[in-house]
């Protein structure tokens, strides 16, 4: 009996911790995004951009709040949610924080396959995102199936797709190479992530990947937990291992590869959001819905950072670029000496 | 008392290309203890594997209640079904309440929410396996022993009516052996729940099991009673040593003392 109110206790007490992190990220990030209509270049104060956002004309802000600052803070956060909950699905399905779509190349095939259309095929728009999109899922098939021996262990799949990311990232330099001046500004937005120019109707593709494939993975987010135990026991729990799995890789490239036709692959955001989001949120549940904010705070403030805060403009690939790198450093260090996880 | 059924018929399975298991029958005794012995590699995980679903055999089949276990829904075998993998890993960081919590999720489908009974449930195994006041600290500072029986718990909340276990009690001193033996025990004495699991010290195995199944090289060699099964030349046949069986003082039941090349009398 006490017990019972012991066990009910501690689970409560969990549930609010990870409601209180949910709630502080969800204000931080409003916070953020009404920060980033507000101040830039110049100030407009908050009644004016209300009046932006609901539509009437504002002099001196319609322009500013409405066609630059409102698409880059909405792609901003859509591309970070997508970012964050992809990679830490990956993360949490493989038990390896290194086992993150922009480390095992799946990113880098949107990016080989974009430059390739670009520089050799000559398209763009639209069937050049298509492009991307299919080339991630390509690569993560292949990953899968090279990998694949008897079942998928996460330690080869890393490697293998650790090659794969290496192979991808010489046939950019050779394709780079061999491309008139012209399109390499173009190429670049597929190398480094970047919410330059960006357009609100971009929003949309990002929303229905999100509401389709970020759905998916929510609702499959306690059989996802559960391959955390290993998959023996999670079997022995009854979760589908080889469906989870396959719906978890379809929904997590859907949502990396939309993210990345759109911005590119902002640098690693799906890599550092579950980590971080793991440490704050301890031991309280699922870490994927709080890895999906602080992507989305990750690219939100790091493109502020980019264009306001450093001495000259950086696109927010730079910034999370330079911030990611230090973390899989001491990643492989820590993983080489102990093994650990996520 | 058990209310459901589990037998294996003509089973063939193994990994890749190699087959581990050669066309193995048994038959699990509802509400009792079955323990499996053999040597090291003969196949005893690949047989646990296999019933509980987690290994599609080749040939033959598992029945669950006489239907064909890899026909079913995961979700409804480990609603009756529970497995202990050998040596199991819990996440980093994990708590002892969180860990057992996850035997529940049999119990769960997308949209149901954590009942009472759940609560209930994860307390009741808990309070079996001892390990209440460990509930909040977390898994991997536990020492071996309070690590296993918090699995155990894992595998109690889950509240099947079988429960496979595959070497329970390694890496454990005699002592925690013991214990975790007794508590199998007393699970199957008062809920009726029939165990199966795969043990390395013939002695103990003797001493728990109500039925003992001996394998060699994927095959089972001999079954039945543990007098039965616990004899000079068994264990000749699935060891490779030479051993006397006399009654152990205790229990009544068989006690193997191997012979080896030195130190003898
Ligand atoms: N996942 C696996 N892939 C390939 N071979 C395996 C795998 N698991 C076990 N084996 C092999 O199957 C044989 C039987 O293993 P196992 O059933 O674990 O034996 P036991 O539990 O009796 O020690 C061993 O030779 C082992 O190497
Ligand atoms: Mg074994």
């Amino acid at each position: 009996m006490t017990a019972t109110l012991l066990i009910r206790t501690g689970r409560l007490r969990r549930a609010r911790r990870r409601m209180a992190v949910i709630g502080g990220a969800l204000i931080l990030l409003l916070a953020g995004f009404a920060l980033t209509l507000m101040q830039g270049q110049s100030f407009v104060p908050p009644g004016d951009v209300l009046r932006v956002l609901a539509g009437h004309d504002v002099p001196g802000a319609s322009f500013t709040v409405g066609q630059l600052r409102l698409p880059r803070a909405a792609l901003s956060v859509l591309a970070g949610l997508s970012f964050g909950l992809g990679g830490a699905a990956f993360q949490i399905m493989l038990r390896n924080p290194l086992a993150s779509p922009d480390i095992i190349g799946i990113s880098r095939g949107a990016s080989a396959a974009a430059v390739f259309g670009i520089v050799v095929l000559g398209i763009d728009g639209p069937m050049l995102s298509v492009l991307a999109v299919l080339a991630a899922l390509g690569v993560a098939v292949m990953i899968h199936g090279l990998s694949h021996r008897g079942g998928v262990s996460g330690t080869r799949l890393i490697l293998v797709g650790i090659g794969v990311s290496a192979m991808l990232e010489s046939f950019i330099a050779y394709t780079l190479s061999r491309a008139p001046s012209w399109d390499l500004i173009e190429a670049m937005r597929w190398l480094t992530g970047s919410v330059n120019g960006a357009q609100l109707s971009l929003a949309l593709p990002l929303l229905v990947s999100l509401a389709v494939f970020g759905g998916l993975l929510v609702s499959r987010a306690r059989d996802l937990e559960s391959l955390r135990l290993g998959d023996d026991t999670a079997a022995a729990l009854g979760t589908n291992v080889a469906r989870t799995r396959l719906l978890v890789i379809v929904a997590a490239v859907g949502l990396i590869a939309v993210a990345t036709a759109v911005t590119g692959p902002v640098a690693f955001v799906a890599f550092l959001a579950g980590p971080i989001a793991a440490r704050i949120l301890g031991p309280n549940g699922s870490v994927l819905i709080p890895a999906g904010l602080v992507g989305a705070l990750l690219v939100l403030a790091g493109d502020y950072v980019g264009q306001f805060l450093l001495p000259t403009r950086f696109p927010v690939g730079v910034v999370t670029g330079a911030l990611g790198a230090p973390y899989l450093i001491y990643l492989i260090v820590r993983v080489n000496r102990a093994g650990g996880s996520l | 008392m058990s209310r459901h059924s589990l037998s294996v018929h003509g089973l063939v399975a193994g990994y890749g290309d190699r087959t581990i298991l050669h066309g193995l029958d048994l038959d699990v005794l509802p509400g009792r203890i079955t323990a499996i012995v053999g040597a090291n590699a003969c196949g005893k995980s690949t047989l646990l594997r296999s019933m509980s679903r987690l290994l599609t055999p080749r040939a033959g089949q598992v029945l669950l209640d006489g239907k064909a276990i890899h026909k079913m829904p995961p979700r409804r075998v480990a609603q009756v079904m529970g497995l202990l993998p050998q040596s199991p890993t819990a996440p980093e960081g994990i708590t002892v309440a969180d860990l057992v919590s996850r035997g529940r999720h049999p119990h769960h489908g997308i949209l149901s929410r954590w009942s009472p009974a759940d609560d209930a449930a994860v307390a009741a195994a808990l309070e079996a396996t001892r390990t209440v006041e460990l509930a909040e600290r977390a898994v991997d500072e536990l020492s071996g022993g309070q690590r296993q029986r918090v699995w155990i718990a894992m595998a109690l909340a889950q509240q099947t009516d079988l429960l496979l276990l595959d070497e329970p009690t390694t890496f454990l001193d005699i002592s925690h052996q013991v214990e975790v033996l007794d508590l199998l025990t007393d699970l199957n004495h008062r809920r009726g729940t029939t165990v199966v699991m795969v043990l390395h010290d013939l002695n103990l195995a003797a001493r728990y099991a109500d039925h003992l199944v001996a394998m060699v090289g994927g095959r089972l060699h001999a079954q039945g009673t543990p007098e039965a099964v616990l004899t000079a030349e068994n264990v000749r046949a699935v060891f490779g040593l030479d051993s006397r069986i006399i009654p152990d003082p205790t229990s009544g039941r068989p006690m193997m003392l191997p012979i080896g090349r030195h130190r003898m009398a």
